[in-house]
């Protein structure tokens, strides 16, 4: 009974945040000057007075703004997310034939910025005051400095340019005609200077967090007593010291989700990468409300999965809350 | 059956079927896919109902025209063989080829001419296209003939590249909205590629059509249009072989870049009939700028040297008027208002505004168009310490996005702006919509934005719109130029620094008056 009114209240949260998101955001691109006929008109290379008219009425933006929310919600509480004006598409096939996309970049570049970044304050955190932890301080101070669209401009000049290692941009080649596994071959290919590009930032948080947290619990009490005993240095850093260290890692990531989402917005630009982020941006550019909530919607979701895998993680993670001692 | 002139007289031809456009075509080779580059998304793929390079391009391969114009605005036969004018010059002729197919195997007849033109009339935003047709009969499946109220010299411009697309009637004449209609996404044509995939924002493929109506062409096997979303990307996309060729090519320092590769050759050929110009228009209502004297002084104070050759890299060409040097209907003999600071304070003392104690005799805003960088917020920049040397004090207001500028300068809410509009070939199709009063539309773009009202250009241009004998309409066109140009209600600074980039493994790449924006079935790779 307790875990099903856990659920419950859960999930009726999660509904609250996205309504909350969906209202919030119809009222706020409303507010943007111009409208989806100034858009379509501009991009039609001009329009007549009737014409324009005649767009607005095709897509209800003739009628007050509290109707327009209203048809909205009704319409999305009934699983329909509408048409894109843009693109005259349904907004969901728009959205998950991107989603996909995002949700590879963002995951690779979490999953990356995770591993490397604690790897390297551990390694960091051996010896405080010797080269390596110097030169992770120096990585992390460039990498959480620099602006995304820079680093990512530079990993391109670099490694797709005077050295051609890696491609240019796109998730994938579209000339050429690969099987199955030639197709997830190639999309690793595209994958690796985009998803780091995206997660060096991250990576450089991960990886400061993780050698402060380190060097706090490596004089702890229970550190010294392992050592004592006689328990292996590896084993010391691996499973006494780390399982403590990476928790605060493991929360900001969770939190991060969000965060992490938009920045795919500026790398997906740089890369041509076809995920989400692009379409948010080129949507709020036209003014396509159906698409940008639609894209709100989604991403509300996922930031709401993001949190509840967080939760999960940290369960495991940590027996402490497993046990609730 | 009187000549014409040298567009019509063309028209008498019998022309050989399967002509090449180029003067200077290869010999193609069969196969290979062709990757063009571009930063413009298209919503959809059919532009009978809309402009725009971005639907023009993938547009003009999946559907075929009446005319086609090769690089010396010669029409040349396309679904046409042949054509022929009335003596009145009241109506159009035209011969349909009795080979044409659509790509889903039906024939293309008369009755598809009619329909298509009727759609285009009714849809596109160039009103100005198709304004004089009252009709289009067909006597048999394969003559189409074209009625309008006057003569329509600018019919034979807008019966090429993207502007009278032909669409089966058996798919579009289905009661439904031709602007929202499904198969605008999945479009059946005539032209030399077929539809095979659209990702909106991703890319399009296109396929050669087996069944095109020129025996042996299309060369290409396939075409993608691959959309990036930065253009510096694209740019060395291009230069490292990802990209077999970049059209619409327009940021100096990437031009410049493209010149240097050993891979790629650029050329500024293929935007004659574009004809884009970059411009600072006036708010003619505003309290200083509905004064001639004053617009005139600021076309004075600006230096277009310095816009092309410094701003621009010496990329771009200097554009002196409504109509670009290119066009057979430029004015060379208008104004050019070449730098002059000394008339341009004269011109402002004489108007009656003397400079105040702080120097300067009045402030103006300037708008822009964002996300133009150097041709727009670049030239707006420099007007600031430029106009100073006038006394105008200068303010630029930054719009966040295309769709709040658009409102500003449609909704007459600005005082003077950088714009960036294109001729389209004839003038009636792109330059008349700028200068005419009754094109004063308040909450459309590109109309006439500047509330600009002079009777005697409106006489001019609507007598030169249907004047059939082309020495004529150049020499009517000229005296519109002239006054246009004299009354300043726009400064013209230059003409966009188009140019393609293309693989040195392009054959006849294409280089008509329409470039990229016509069919590219002469197009091989080597």
């Amino acid at each position: 009974m307790n875990m099903v009114m856990m659920v419950a209240r859960r999930l009726l949260h999660a509904f609250l945040l996205i309504l909350a998101v969906l209202v919030l955001n119809f009222f706020l691109i409303h507010a943007a000057p111009g409208d989806p006929a100034d858009v379509i008109a501009g991009e039609m290379g001009g329009a007549t007075e009737e014409m324009m008219a005649d767009i607005r009425k095709t897509y209800g933006l003739d009628k007050p703004i509290y109707v327009q929310l209203g048809v909205y919600l009704g319409r999305a509480l009934q699983g329909d997310l509408g048409q894109s004006f843009f693109y005259n598409a349904p907004v969901l096939d728009l959205v998950l034939g991107r989603a996909g996309a995002t949700i590879l970049l963002v995951t690779t570049a979490l999953l990356f910025a995770i591993f490397v970044g604690t790897s390297l304050g551990v390694l960091a955190s051996h010896k405080p005051k010797g080269i390596v932890s110097g030169l992770v301080t120096l990585v992390s101070v460039i990498g959480y400095s620099a602006p995304i669209f820079w680093t990512g401009l530079m990993l391109v000049i670099l490694f797709a340019w005077v050295y051609p290692i890696f491609p240019i941009s796109n998730m994938f080649d579209i000339t050429k005609d690969t099987g199955f596994f030639g197709y997830i071959l190639d999309v690793m290919h595209h994958l690796v200077l985009p998803s780091l590009t995206l997660g060096i930032v991250y990576l450089a948080q991960y990886a400061r967090l993780t050698r402060a947290s380190m060097l706090e619990i490596l004089s702890s009490d229970y550190i010294r007593t392992a050592r004592a005993k006689g328990v292996a240095e590896t084993k010391v850093y691996g499973h006494h010291a780390l399982r403590n260290a990476v928790l605060p890692v493991v929360t900001i990531a969770g939190l991060q989700f969000g965060s992490i989402i938009s920045g795919a917005v500026l790398v997906e630009t740089v890369f041509s990468w076809p995920g989400l982020g692009t379409l948010a941006f080129d949507s709020i550019l036209a003014r396509d409300y159906p698409t940008v909530l639609g894209i709100l919607f989604f991403s509300s979701v996922l930031v709401i999965l993001a949190n509840l895998v967080t939760d999960f993680v940290y369960r495991l993670v940590d027996p402490r809350i497993r046990t609730g001692g | 059956m009187k000549k014409f002139g040298i567009m019509a007289a063309a028209a008498a031809m019998i022309a050989t079927v399967g002509s090449g456009t180029l003067a200077q075509a290869e010999e193609g080779k069969n196969g290979g896919t062709l990757v063009i580059g571009t930063t413009q998304k298209a919503r959809h793929l059919n532009p009978a109902v809309q402009s725009g390079i971005a639907t023009a391009v993938p547009g003009t391969q999946i559907f075929a025209t009446p005319l086609r114009f090769d690089e010396n605005w010669q029409p040349q036969p396309y679904l046409a063989e042949s054509w022929s004018v009335s003596d009145d010059g009241k109506s159009i002729t035209l011969n349909l080829r009795k080979n044409a197919k659509f790509h889903d195997g039906k024939p293309v007849t008369s009755e598809d001419v009619a329909f298509s033109l009727q759609t285009v009339k009714d849809n596109h935003p160039f009103k100005s296209m198709f304004a004089p047709v009252t009709g289009v009969d067909t006597p048999d499946a394969n003559t189409a003939v074209i009625n309008f109220d006057k003569p329509h010299p600018a019919a034979f411009l807008a019966m090429s590249s993207a502007l009278l697309p032909i669409i089966p009637k058996h798919v579009y004449g289905d009661g439904q909205d031709a602007k929202t209609h499904p198969a605008n996404s999945a479009p059946v044509g005539s032209g030399p590629f077929k539809f095979s995939e659209f990702k909106p924002g991703e890319y399009i493929i296109l396929e050669k059509n087996p069944d095109y109506f020129i025996e042996g062409r299309p060369y290409l096997d396939k075409i993608i249009i691959k959309n990036y979303k930065d253009p510096t990307s694209l740019a060395l996309a291009t230069d490292k072989g990802e990209v077999t060729m970049y059209p619409f090519l327009g940021t100096s320092k990437d031009i410049a870049r493209l010149k240097k590769s050993d891979n790629v050759i650029v050329t500024d050929r293929g935007y004659e009939a574009v004809g884009p110009v970059n411009w600072l228009e006036f708010n003619t209502k505003n309290e200083y700028l509905k004064n001639k004297k004053v617009r005139q002084a600021i076309a004075y104070a600006i230096d277009r040297n310095f816009v092309v050759n410094a701003l621009l890299g010496g990329t771009s060409k200097a554009a002196t008027g409504p109509i670009v040097p290119g066009s057979p209907f430029y004015a060379a003999n208008a104004e050019k208002y070449d730098l002059d600071l000394d008339k341009a304070n004269a011109l402002l003392d004489e108007a009656g505004f003397p400079r105040g104690a702080d120097d300067m005799r009045f402030k103006l805003k300037v708008d822009y168009i964002p996300n133009g960088s150097e041709l727009q917020k670049g030239v707006a920049e420099y007007l600031k310490p430029q106009l100073k040397k006038a006394g105008i004090a200068v303010d630029l207001r930054a719009s966040p996005d295309f769709p709040t500028w658009a409102k500003r300068v449609s909704g007459h809410d600005f005082d003077m702006s950088m714009d960036i509009v294109f001729n389209w070939g004839d003038p009636v199709i792109g330059v008349h919509r700028t200068y005419l009063c009754d094109n004063i539309k308040k909450g459309v773009i590109w109309s006439n934005t500047q509330s600009y009202c002079n009777e005697e250009v409106d006489a001019l241009l609507l007598q030169a719109g249907s004047e059939l004998d082309q020495a004529k309409r150049i020499a009517l066109y000229n005296q519109a130029q002239e006054i246009i140009v004299d009354e300043a209600p726009i400064a013209y600074l230059n003409i966009l620094p188009y140019h393609t980039a293309y693989s040195k493994k392009v054959g006849n790449p294409p280089m008509t008056i329409w470039g990229a924006m016509a069919p590219m079935d002469e197009v091989f790779l080597k």
